[in-house]
């Protein structure tokens, strides 16, 4: 795999754009997402109303794969409902990235849905 | 070679006289001022050959021996010889696998201690550098040096192996852990540690070489003020030996470790050196095999130090292959390997330095063991050890298990490569060309 192909234009477009980045006042539920090996460090907030994910914002810094990530999850999640943000699995969030992530990468890529699943488990 | 003023020039080496090769080094003599002037220089095409990973097609450039260093033939096969003649466990049979293998175990314990300056007893073999501390701050427990209240001293460069083992002990024994800060080119602040080390101090627990900055820190002015107050010195040689000479009474250590597989050794192996008056005062906090004088229904007797410190069958292949590993470094000469390391620092410290937006947390290249960290202003260190692995360069990037290091430099991780005796310029030159690719990608958009 080439540099190219991991680092494509959308990605470092989220990166350097990060979209919903943004600290959230009074949301509904806000969860730290930390990888402790390299120091990647985020939050993420979500607004819900009526069972609905009305906004969903995150702060922190972090690689371009963590940062795409949380920027694309963050847009994805705006206007979903709960149920349906339940049901995202990991294949969910690389097909959001749409490149290929290797093992040593997983971590960046799932930092911030990790986050995701634990803001829905503390529902 | 005591009768020559030795001296290895960094410059270029000019006109000399007469030069000859034995093995990989490459001597040449002149005369000048009426003196002779030697110049070592390590033959770097044949030393790459005794590692035959270099040699295998398409492996990548390695500048990561800051992690793990790569493994010489001669160990290999020391090893390989083990398993395959004389494989039997040591100190026990009384056959002649077994005498040969003990034997060849007992002979590390010596090639170890004249290595470090040490005596035989004062070697301890453990499982690496982490195995060696953990093994001290229990040992350290069970006597009554420290009590409630006591001071310990660390410095903020430390590895979580030193780090770790001894916050976890200062908690236990309610110490007050106290640290010797950076000064302002990542070297220990050295007077700040005159005062941070005071009649309350029971032990100094430091690193002689950073794994991060590359550092070497002047462990003997530590030492002396420790030692003024009665405090325990406690260095942690892991990323310095075989890369800088060691000698523990120079350095005036009560213990010091390292691991093995950072300096040529395999994995999994270590030493632990205990000064041996001090020594005498621990009890060996790991027990069972191998290790008793008498065993009752109740009770036992310990044997002598060291062996009491080594309880079960030991990693013997990788004590053998660590003293192969040291046989190897002194036929290069550690001095000769020092000598490249510094100067294939400068180069790289000098090449990363013309990229516009690379920031340097590294020490200068004399002070320093052959380590460069750095960040790259638009680049995460992250994304930049991805670029750099997809062209296969091989560096670290992350805290180097060094957090609280790098939260005092501001920063949450950086990018390292670090060097060896087998690195080339053409290595240093494959970095920083992927440096610059880095650049040029997240400059994209």
């Amino acid at each position: 795999m080439q540099n190219s192909e991991i680092y494509k234009q959308h990605i470092l477009d989220h990166y350097n754009n990060p979209r919903n980045k943004e600290e959230m006042y009074k949301p509904t539920v806000s969860v730290p997402a930390k990888n402790a090996s390299c120091g990647d460090s985020y939050i993420l907030y979500l607004a819900i109303e009526n069972k609905r994910i009305t906004q969903a914002t995150f702060s922190g810094v972090g690689c371009a794969v963590s940062q795409a990530a949380a920027s694309l999850l963050t847009e994805k999640l705006t206007g979903m409902d709960v149920e349906e943000a339940r049901a995202l699995i990991e294949e969910d969030m690389y097909a959001m990235l749409g490149i290929e992530i290797s093992l040593g990468r997983q971590k960046c890529a799932l930092l911030l849905f990790r986050g995701l699943e634990e803001a829905l488990r503390n529902l | 070679m005591s009768q020559f003023e030795k001296r290895v020039i960094a410059a270029e080496r000019s006109n000399p006289r007469f030069s000859f090769k034995i093995k990989s080094l490459c001597y040449s003599i002149k005369i000048k001022n009426c003196k002779f002037q030697i110049r070592i220089n390590m033959d770097i095409d044949i030393i790459r050959k005794d590692f035959s990973i270099l040699q295998k097609e398409g492996s990548s450039v390695y500048l990561d021996s800051a992690a793990t260093s790569l493994t010489p033939e001669p160990v290999l096969k020391a090893m390989d010889e083990y398993y395959r003649t004389y494989r039997a466990n040591i100190h026990r049979g009384l056959y002649r696998e077994a005498e040969k293998a003990s034997v060849e175990y007992e002979a590390t314990r010596r090639v170890i201690a004249n290595f470090i300056g040490a005596d035989s007893d004062e070697i301890i073999f453990t499982a690496g550098a982490t195995g060696s501390s953990n093994m001290l701050m229990y040992a350290f427990e069970l006597t009554d040096t420290f009590s409630e209240g006591d001071e310990v001293v660390t410095t903020i460069m430390e590895h979580n192996a030193v780090l770790l083992p001894l916050q976890a002990f200062a908690k236990r024994k309610k110490l007050n852990l106290r640290y010797i800060e950076l000064g302002e080119c990542f070297e220990l602040d050295y007077d700040q540690a005159e005062k941070c080390i005071t009649e309350k101090t029971k032990l100094v627990a430091l690193t002689l070489a950073s794994n991060v900055l590359g550092t070497i820190n002047d462990v003997t002015r530590v030492a002396r003020r420790a030692h003024e107050v009665g405090a325990l010195v406690l260095v942690d040689a892991t990323a310095a030996v075989g890369h800088v000479p060691v000698d523990v009474k120079q350095l005036d250590a009560d213990f010091l470790f390292f691991s093995g597989h950072k300096m040529c050794g395999p994995t999994g192996v270590g030493v632990l050196y205990g000064k041996k008056s001090e020594l005498a005062k621990l009890t060996p906090s790991y027990l069972g095999g191998g290790i008793i004088e008498e065993v009752t229904r109740t009770d036992y007797v310990l044997g002598e130090q060291p062996w009491s410190f080594e309880a079960g069958t030991p990693n013997i292949a990788g004590v053998i292959g660590l003293k192969k590993a040291v046989e190897y470094l002194e036929t290069i000469g550690v001095e000769n390997i020092q000598t490249h390391c510094h100067e294939t620092l400068a180069y790289t410290q000098q090449e990363l330095k013309k990229i516009e937006g690379v920031k340097i947390f590294s020490s200068d290249p004399v002070h320093n063991i052959g380590i460069v960290s750095f960040t790259l202003a638009t680049v995460h260190p992250h994304d930049m050890a991805e670029i750099l692995g997809k062209n296969g360069v091989a560096v670290r990037a992350g805290h180097h298990c060094a957090v609280p290091l790098h939260t005092e430099l501001c920063i949450p991780a950086t990018t390292r490569a670090s060097i060896y005796l087998y690195t080339t310029k053409d290595d240093v030159d494959a970095l920083i060309e992927s440096v610059k690719e880095a650049q040029r990608i997240f400059a994209q958009a």
